[in-house]
């Protein structure tokens, strides 16, 4: 056991807003709301532009969670939840966001809000969240083609890099940068549950590896698993990693090298892909309603 | 004639000495970050304890995971076949066997004089395997040994959602905040753990009678889920966890015949 009681795997959370911006002159602001299994995001759009966002772990209650992530990405920014004009929830807790008109699901919300932040020559968008890995096909519009995901098993997810980090008290916003810093790639980590992984980290530390050598090998195994997942679903250009591993540069550079594929990059926060998609859902829900309402 | 076994598992090392086929000694060590060093230590305390001669051990065959990296040995043998035959010499009727380790599950269908006919392995996942109850355990922050007997407090079936480990043990923990009772947490990871074995060993096809070894045999929380989950009952040897060096050991007793 650890004597440490520092939580190496905790991630730091945050929130944002575009000062720049007066939502009160705005016709449309419409919200996204991704309760993930692991971290939540809220993002507040005006008239289709990002103006406020937050990202937080997922408490053990789901509405909660919601509530949460809503009222700190409004945070300091004069609105409440009732200046919303529409809210859409996704992630796998969608259907427990409390003051959502609708949900839809994390799949097509990741491709929607991948259009946006990485633009419309997108086509495969590979989602590394913190349980499950997803890998999306989409057309220049942003709709879901096909996809492919592993929610079965943690090897390949955020969920099991923290577990890492954890074991090797390595801070996780440190994991890919440090990975990185070898002189040569170590072969990858040959366990694919992460339990047993675990149990090889430590006799690999035992026999003498440094823990960057260690990251190096999980980062590399973890970037393998994925390309497979990728390989089955086929790799079209232009293509973009979202979601919490996408900062993980330990796992983005093994993964382009096997590919042989530089992914695009963003100027947006890759965790907050879903929510961005929900958003945007949520601001053409709004635009129907009122036409209808207009008929 | 004296024989030995030596079973390098994940977790632990077994060593069985076997004369004229009556068990005269066993020991058990964590296997540790040394494997072949605690094999040496572990086969030196078996003999001190049971009195036996080392230079009149004529034969010695190991088994298990790790079983290249055991010193001294004069054969091998793969951990499958080793338990057949240990289970055949401690119970002739058996037809299954279900041997669920640290990191391993296996179901092994056998002929009455412990040939193989075909087994089924999970070895890529803690599910269904040893160290899923003892991570679990962990989150409940109960021992592995505490953590069976709860299980049988309760009569309450929970289903698990997750099949990993790691997220199975974040249901455990939101469980555990839905102030869900410890014993319906211990039987609801005790029943994911054996559907997943029964579901490998109707694989390779059930057959009476069943039995039960490895060092999971020992937790009764799982031994109850797998009868639920069999719908008979299985047979659980004594010292269950030295099955496969026994029968490593009555493999090395044929080879220096």
């Amino acid at each position: 056991m650890s004597e440490n009681t520092k939580e190496f795997w905790r991630w730091k959370e945050y929130n944002w807003h575009d000062e720049t911006m007066d939502p009160k002159v705005a016709e449309t602001i419409s919200a996204g709301v991704d309760v993930g299994s692991v971290s939540s995001q809220a993002v507040v759009m005006v008239d289709g532009r990002l103006y406020a966002y937050s990202n937080m772990r997922t408490g053990s209650d789901s509405p909660d969670s919601a509530r949460k992530a809503m009222s700190w990405a409004l945070e300091n920014t004069g609105l409440t939840l009732d200046n919303i004009h529409y809210t859409v929830g996704t992630g796998y807790g969608r259907v427990n966001v409390p003051f959502a008109d609708r949900a839809i699901t994390e799949i097509a919300c990741h491709a929607r809000g991948g259009n946006l932040m990485y633009g419309p020559t997108v086509r495969t968008i590979l989602d590394m969240g913190g349980q499950d890995c997803k890998a999306i096909h989409c057309d220049e519009k942003g709709k879901v083609t096909n996809f492919l995901m592993n929610d079965k098993c943690a090897a390949g997810t955020g969920r099991g890099m923290e577990v890492f980090a954890d074991l090797l008290a390595v801070p996780i916003e440190e994991v890919g940068e440090s990975s990185l810093d070898v002189e040569e790639e170590p072969p990858p980590v040959s366990s694919t549950c992460v339990v047993f992984a675990k149990s090889e980290a430590s006799s690999l530390l035992r026999e003498g590896w440094s823990k960057k050598r260690v990251l190096a090998a999980y980062c590399s195994a973890m970037a393998h698993r994925v390309v497979s997942l990728l390989e089955r679903i086929g790799m079209e250009k232009d293509f973009a990693i979202t979601g919490g591993i996408a900062k993980n540069a330990g796992v983005v550079t093994r993964l382009e090298r096997e590919l042989d594929i530089t992914s695009l990059k963003s100027k947006y926060d890759t965790q907050i892909a879903g929510a961005i998609g929900a958003a945007l859902f949520a601001k053409t829900l709004m635009e129907k309603q009122r036409k209808k309402v207009a008929k | 004639m004296i024989t030995a076994g030596i079973d390098m598992g994940a977790k632990y090392i077994k060593v069985v000495l076997l004369k004229d086929g009556v068990v005269q000694g066993r020991a058990i060590a964590a296997t540790g970050f040394e494997p072949t060093a605690s094999a040496l230590e572990c086969f030196e305390r078996a003999t001190k304890e049971s009195s036996v001669d080392k230079s009149s051990i004529v034969h010695i065959t190991s088994t298990g995971a790790g079983r290249k990296a055991a010193p001294n040995v004069d054969s091998d043998i793969t951990d499958v076949s080793a338990t057949a035959k240990g289970v055949v010499h401690l119970m002739k009727g058996v037809r299954t066997v279900i041997d669920v380790g640290a990191e391993e599950g296996r179901g092994i269908k056998i002929e009455a004089d412990g040939k193989v006919v075909d087994f089924a392995v999970n070895e890529k996942c803690a599910a269904g395997a040893g160290a899923f109850a003892e991570a679990m355990s962990r989150a409940l922050e109960v021992s592995i040994g505490e953590f069976g007997q709860l299980s049988l407090k309760s009569e309450k079936t929970i289903p698990m959602n997750a099949q990993c480990a790691v997220f199975a043990e974040s249901e455990v923990v939101s469980l555990v905040h839905a102030k869900t009772p410890k014993h319906d947490i211990a039987r609801s990871v005790h029943d994911a753990i054996a559907s997943r074995i029964v579901s490998m060993v109707r694989r390779v096809g059930i057959e009476k009678e069943v039995a039960l070894v490895g060092g999971v045999s020992h937790n009764p929380g799982f031994e109850d889920s797998l009868n639920r989950g069999l719908e008979m009952q299985v047979i659980v040897p004594e010292y269950p966890e030295y099955v496969g060096a026994l029968g490593a050991a009555v493999v090395a007793c044929e080879r220096a015949k």
